[in-house]
This record gives structure tokens, sequence and C-alpha cells, in this order.
């Protein structure tokens, strides 16, 4: 069915591990490849965790203990982190999934080998080919058997390879898998499926290996829609939504896995599903976003306080003082409108950043709850800076991805209003 | 499916010659061949020769019988052992579905339910089928409906397998009861159309109307059995579909998955030659469903869907190869819709009155079975009349039942989406629908009458 998927792979996967060097959970000092990918800003970026210490501080972490009568635990002191770039954390979660429980599984076109991401490096020797799994070629017929497989009340942790091409399980997820335990009165559900897909922009992935189609799920109410930032947020987003009582569709910013590196806690943890998380506090004006634009947004805030030379003469110097509130939705569905509009009603201006066409996009969906709740309070129309309603076209890119210059120019139009 | 309505009883049990011939002959390869292929074991010759295993030279998958049209067991048939008392069972079983039908469809026609479905003609693959596996076996059910519905009005599909419900004890109250979306309804708490149900209980996955979604979710339901320590090499999943719902794209996932990634998974078509107007002939070129089969690599047995103890053979022996290699089978039980479509179907539209009337009275597997068990001694017509008066009478007092009751609170429109904690959006419409309900619950007509019907009365519909 999508024969030349493969080929931007190639060149995002330049460092393939030799298979004598593949890495278990259980090496201790496994140093990662070097940071890099397609996002140089991620690799200085402020919003990763780089010591021990800031990864075991991180808001609303709970520690899970392997002991079921004590499950969460605040203690920080002993606990360990490790270096890890998000492919190292997916899998990192997969591997404390299948551990702690025996009806986990993990299948999905080519997992077995660790996937075309390596988020799946080594599972299969470690856990076995009943448990890691190749399916046949058909979307699909993943989603259909990892429902199957959590009607039983099993753990399903299914991957389609790509979000682009999630679309022929679409009737499986908003037919299915969201409605199930709704129209079975409660009586059957399947909340131990998540389907983790790679997701967005990767600099060179053309209509189909770039889009971001949270927003075609959103009216799927029974679904939940996570999309986390960083690896800490990977392992923790992740086990929180395998262990969900909930079906989730799992989304990981591609251009992420290699790129975003931070210390990453070894143990068992989840953060918080449907709450967002306030990364830079500010007062003047809220920006909202999640995944990959929220490094974007980062450099935009960087260029506003200390322009570069060549962008002086546009920046109004009033404005460069000003406080912008950075915000990660984290859950796209059901998403943190408390946090959202608290904000807003604070700051009074908002502007919404995500990589998906404007039209039908997750922004559209947030700016009118906020304007419901925070109508009184705002000074300028909440703005959405988003892909043109277009499709992902390959040499466009740079001009149809909300970038650092987007969203910088966004900042001060709604500022200046 | 030709049918000839002068023939007789008899002549339907003769092997015709021509089309449905018995073979299990595959087509000629030459002996000799040149090697094979790295990546295949397919055997290298010269000669240019296309293959077409179902259609043209080449012969159609033979139909497996135990009884003819008058109930007498066909020369060289092993007749399966079964107890009066189980014949009994199956007999009365087969004879409720039509008394339910009966009733329930022209209290549909009567406004009193909203939509119902028969299942007339294909009471013995259904009994025959359910009687052949474990009770506690997964059974999944889907539709045989296609999408070629030029009439909006008409839903797009139920399913016909309430006679697996029904073996299983899940009893009369239960069906009624999700017909009419009263509070008793377990199923699905009055949110579905009628005829979904499901019971956990009974190890039935509730039914939902898009066609063969079913199909794969069997396959991963038969992969949990085959890793439960509990249950492997004791169970299977079990799906049911018809020959309309096997043109989805999930009828090909399912059956690749559950033979790729071997999981005991019985793959139950019942062909019954339409898909609402749709004949089969329309549906597909090949041999019918079970011509599929041998591409995917799965054992596969195409039966005689009117004659209970075929099915049963045939089910039963598609269970035990199920079990003993772990991997996908298939069963395709060659039937007539005697019926309409649904209660929103009229299918006089496009086909002949006498066809199906000739259908219903030549070849009708209950007809069949009785008239098999007459030849055993094991019943006759004062039994015959006593049991379909006894079935009437409880399908009826059931109903008048289930017709009274209530639904269930107001707030259960809100339950049950989400598992865990209440999302705010939806704690929020709960709460507006509760300030729109107090305003204007008594004034406004519509919803007045309508909120009487609530055991709540939408009283509780706020926290």
């Amino acid at each position: 069915m999508f024969i030349h998927r493969l080929r931007p792979l190639t060149r995002l996967s330049v460092q393939v591990a030799p298979l004598a060097q593949r890495w278990q959970t259980t090496a201790a000092h496994v140093e990662p490849p070097p940071a890099g990918g397609h996002l140089s800003s991620v690799a200085t970026s402020k919003l990763l965790r780089t010591t021990r210490d800031a990864a075991l501080r991180a808001p609303a972490l709970s520690w899970t203990d392997d002991n079921d009568s004590a499950p969460v635990q605040k203690v920080v002191g002993g606990r360990e982190t490790r270096k890890m770039n998000m492919y190292q954390a997916v899998r990192d979660a997969l591997s404390i999934a299948l551990v702690k429980d025996d009806t986990a599984v993990v299948f999905g076109e080519d997992v077995a080998f660790g996937g075309v991401f390596r988020c799946t490096m080594g599972l299969v020797e470690e856990f076995g080919r009943e448990r890691v799994f190749n399916t046949p070629l058909t979307e699909q017929g993943i989603a259909g058997f990892g429902i199957g497989l959590a009607s039983m009340g099993h753990t399903a942790i299914a991957e389609i390879q790509f979000a682009d091409y999630i679309y022929p399980a679409f009737d499986q997820i908003v037919n299915e898998a969201a409605k199930y335990r709704y129209r079975a009165g409660g009586q059957f559900s399947i909340g131990g499926l998540t389907i983790r897909t790679p997701t967005m922009a990767v600099g060179h992935g053309g209509l189909y290996h770039s889009q971001s189609p949270e927003g075609f799920f959103m009216g799927a109410a029974g679904m939940k829609i996570v999309i986390p930032r960083s690896p800490l947020q990977c392992k923790g987003l992740l086990l929180a939504s395998i262990r969900d009582p909930n079906p989730v569709l799992f989304m990981e910013p591609k251009i992420l896995y290699r790129s975003a590196v931070e210390q990453v806690p070894i143990d068992d943890y989840t953060l918080p599903l449907s709450r967002a998380e306030i990364l830079i506090p500010g007062t003047d004006l809220t920006l909202l976003s999640w995944g990959t634009p929220l490094y974007h947004c980062e450099t935009a805030l960087s260029m506003l306080h200390s322009p570069p030379v060549s962008l002086e003469p546009l920046l109004p110097p009033s404005f460069r003082s000003a406080r912008i509130e950075l915000i990660d939705l984290r859950t796209i569905l059901p998403w943190d409108v408390e946090a959202v509009v608290e904000s807003v009603n604070r700051t009074r201006r908002l502007v919404i950043v995500h990589e998906a066409g404007i039209t039908g996009g997750v922004g559209g969906e947030i700016a009118a709850e906020v304007q419901t709740r925070a109508f009184l309070k705002l000074d300028a129309p909440v703005k959405r800076i988003a892909g043109w309603d277009v499709p992902a076209a390959l040499q466009f890119e740079k001009f149809n991805m909300p970038d650092a210059i987007r969203i910088l120019d966004g900042i001060i139009e709604t500022l200046s209003y | 499916m030709n049918f000839h309505p002068l023939r007789s009883l008899r002549v339907l049990t003769t092997v015709q010659s021509g089309s449905r011939a018995h073979s299990t002959l595959a087509p000629k390869f030459p002996v000799k061949h040149l090697g094979v292929l790295p990546t295949s074991q397919s055997p290298v010759v010269s000669k240019l020769q296309f293959f077409n295993s179902v259609t043209g030279e080449s012969r159609q998958i033979p139909t497996y019988r135990v009884l003819d049209g008058v109930g007498i067991p066909i020369e060289g048939a092993e007749v399966p052992e079964i107890t009066e008392e189980f014949a009994r069972r199956l007999y009365e079983n087969m004879q409720l579905l039509p008394t339910m039908d009966n009733i329930l469809y022209n209290v549909q026609r009567q406004g009193r339910i909203s939509f119902y479905m028969t299942a007339y003609g294909e009471e013995a693959t259904i009994i025959g089928s359910v009687a052949a596996l474990a009770s506690d076996d997964e059974v999944l059910g889907t539709n045989n409906l296609a999408k070629n519905n030029s009439r909006p009005d008409i839903p797009k599909g139920q399913y016909r397998e309430m006679g697996v419900l029904l073996w299983r004890g899940f009893g009369i109250d239960a069906v009624m009861a999700q017909c009419f979306g009263n509070h008793e309804d377990k199923s699905g708490k009055g949110r579905q159309m009628p005829m979904h149900f499901g019971s956990p209980e009974h190890h039935f996955h509730t039914i939902s109307s898009p066609l063969a979604t079913q199909i794969p979710q069997a396959a991963g339901v038969g992969y949990a059995l085959k890793r439960d320590p509990a249950r492997r090499n004791k169970n299977v999943a079990c799906v049911f579909f018809g020959e309309g719902a096997a043109s989805e794209g999930d009828f090909h996932a399912g059956m690749l998955l559950a033979s790729t990634i071997p999981s005991p998974t019985i793959f139950l078509a019942r062909n019954n030659g339409f898909a609402i107007s749709t004949p089969a002939h329309e549906q597909y070129h090949g041999d019918g469903i079970a011509a599929r089969g041998p591409g995917y690599g799965v054992d596969t047995i195409r039966v005689d869907g009117n004659d209970v103890l075929a099915v049963m053979n045939a089910v039963k022996e598609a269970r035990r190869r199920c079990l003993d290699s772990g991997r996908a089978v298939l069963v395709e039980a060659l039937t007539y819709r005697v019926g309409h479509h649904s209660t929103s179907d009229d299918s006089f539209a496009y086909r002949g009155r006498q066809k199906v009337d000739n259908w219903k009275k030549i070849d009708n597997p209950i007809t069949r079975f009785r008239l098999y068990m007459e030849s055993k001694g094991w019943w006759d017509e004062s039994e015959e009349g006593e049991l379909k008066s006894r079935l009437k009478k409880e399908v009826m007092s059931s109903l008048k039942r289930a017709e009274n009751l209530k639904r269930s609170d107001l707030g259960d429109l809100f339950t049950d989406v989400y598992g865990g904690e209440e999302p705010w959006n939806l704690r929020e419409q709960r709460e507006e629908l509760a300030r729109l309900v107090d305003k204007y619950g008594e004034v406004w007509e519509p919803w007045r009458s309508e909120l009487k019907r609530f055991r709540d009365e939408g009283k509780k519909l706020a926290d």
C-alpha cells in the first residue's frame, strides 16, 4: 500500500547501531546517539531537563513502585536518571510496561527488528516473539486486532508506522475503539489499548510523512489523544496512557526521536493525562502549543527578548520585555481547559500554535472555548498560527510549518492589537 | 443460486452435474518442473498457463451436507451422534427464532420498537454453529449487508446471531430489554438500536453496526485466548458475518492477521445470497467466500447452512482444527435470507415473491430437521403444536413486561463515554442539559412526554 514509505527513513536513521550494540534497559550506562536530527534548536533548549535534579523534580511526576499497595510515592532521594533521547524513552516505557504486565504486547509493522524509528529496539530479544511481533501491513487490521486483545482485558500497544497512515484505521478507532465502552453499557471496555504513532513534520517528509492528524480525532468522544514534547514527558505520558482505563492515541513528534535528549528517571513513573504544563510563566500573553512547535515557540521568545540584528528594525523595542507564558497542552482530548483559561484570564491574550492546517484544527476548538469563557478578559482576538490549509508539500515545508518567525510575528501582532 | 421450483424435495438431495459437482482435485500442473525460486516453494515451469481456482475450467468448492431436503441422511454422510434431549434442544432453539421474529417483526410494524431484523431461513446455521462451540468460546457478531444502499433511512446493518445468545441462556427477557431499550438492558443501557446485544457473561461481544469491524477484532480476541494460560488450547474466538461484509477490507485484514499471527479464530460466513438488495453475484466474481480461505493459507469448508447437523459437524471440526493449529479456520454456510433484510426493507422490490415462498416451503431448515426427528420417533405433530404455543406465550408475556418498563436514568446519556474521571466537557454538558430540562421539561411538549419514560424522569442529571 505504501511502498515508498521507508525512503525518507533511510535518511532519518543516520545512526544504525549494529545488532551487537543494541542496548537493554537493564544496561547501566548507555549513551544515546548525539543530539542533532533536523531541529537544531532542540539541542540547546532550556525546556529539556539536562540534570538529574531537574529531571527528578519534573512537575506532577508520580513514582509507580512495584508494591501495588503503595502505588504512588513522592520521594525522590535515591532515584536515578539516565540521558535518553525520545526513542529510547519510548523503548524504556514499553520495556517497563512489558515487565510489569504479563498481558502487555507490542505489535505493528516492522516493530520486531526494532522499529523504523528504533523505538522497539531489543524488545523481541528481551520479551520474545509472542509479546513483540510484526503484523501484516494493514492499519485497519492492527487497530482491530488491538481492540480485540484489549476487549479481553489485555494490554495492547499497537504502532501505526506514521500518523499519515492512520486513516485506514479511522473506522476502527472512531466507530469501534472510541464507542466500545459506551455502546456496551460499560460491560465491555478496551482501556488497555494504546496506539502509538509518529507524527508532525520532519524536514523532508512531504505529504505522507509529515501530518498532524490529531484534529480529526478530536470529536471521537471516548478516545484520549496525547502528544509529548520530550523524552521525560514521553516516558511518563506513555506509561500513563498505557495504564489509562481508556483507549489512547499517543502521537510522538518524530523529529524529536533523536534530537531531543534529556535526563529521564529510570524508575517507573507517570505524568498525568489531561493536564497542561506551564513551561515559562508570564503575564502579558499566553502562548499555547504541543509537540515540536514548542521549540519554535521557545526560539521565538528568545528572538523577542534579544532579537538578532537583522530583525531589530522590525521589532518594537517596547515588546522586548514582554512576559510571555508558554504552555504545553500535552493532552489534546480531553484537554485541560482550566489551565488554559486560567492563564488567559491573567494574560488577556492567547496565541495557539500547531502544525496541522488551521481549518478544522485543534486551535479552532480551543479558541472557541476560550472566547466563551474569557470573553470580557480578552484584549485581542485569539490568534492561530498553524500550517496553511494545504497538504504538506515537500519543497515548501519552511513556508508551510509555523516556525519561529511566524510565531514571533503572531506574538507582536497580538501584543500590538 | 439457481433454484427450480418444480423440482421435488428429493431432487435437492441428488448431486447435480456441472457447477456444484463434488471435487477436491487440485488443478493440473506439470509433474516435471525446473526447480523453485529462492523465496518460494512454487515450481518453475516452461508452459504459459494462467490459473483460476474458482471459475472457468476449474471446479468449485463442494458443499458439505448430512441430511437431504426431507431429513434423510445422504449417502456416505456421517450423522453426528446426538441424544434425543440434545436434538430437542436444537429444535426448540431453532423454533424460538421465528417465534421471536414473527412477534417482534409485527411489534416493529406497529411502531412499538424502532427496528428489527429477522433470521428467517438461517436458523440452522446459527443454532448449528453455536451448538458446536464451547459455551465459553468468545463470539463476535457482525452484519451481512453491503453499503450500496440508496435509501438513507435504512440503517447500515445489524446482525442475526441472537440465536447464539438464546442458546447460551441469555433469556428472552434480556432480548426484549435490549429491543425496547428499557432499564433492564444490560447490553447497552438503551443506547444502541434493537438487535445490538452483548453479554460478557455469555462470552458474546457487543454487536455494532459498522460492517466487518469485528473480523480483525476476532483475531485479537483469539490471540488473547491463546496468551491466557487458563484458556489456551481450550477456547476459540468465533466471528459471524455475512457474505456482504466479507467484501469489506476488514475481512481481508482479519483473515490475514489470524493466519499470520496464529490465533485460534473461526471465521463463520453466512452466505444467504443477499446483502440488502445486492445479490451475491454482484458481491463477488469468485467461488463464494470459501474460495478465499486457501489464499490466506486457512483451512476452509463450505457447508449446507440449512442442514443443522452438517453445520454442527463442520463447526465442531473447524473448532478442533483451530485449537490444534492455533490458527484461523473458515466456514462458509450457504443459506438463503427468507425474510426482508430488515424492517426498513421491502425485499420484493428486488426479488420475486414466488421465489422466496419456494425457499420457505421447499428448503426450510426447521422442517428438514423436524422430519429427521420424526424419523427417529423423537417428535410428532402434537408436540409441535405444544412447542409453538408455549414459545409464543413466553415471548408474548416477556414482550408485554418489557414494554412497560421505564428506560434507565436520563443521565446514562453521559456515562460510560470514558472510564475513570468524567471529563470537564461531559460534566458541563450534563449540567447544561439538567438546566434545560429543569427550565423546559414541563412546558416543551416533545420533552415532557419523553421524560416520563425515564426512570428518574431526568431529575438526577445534575450532581
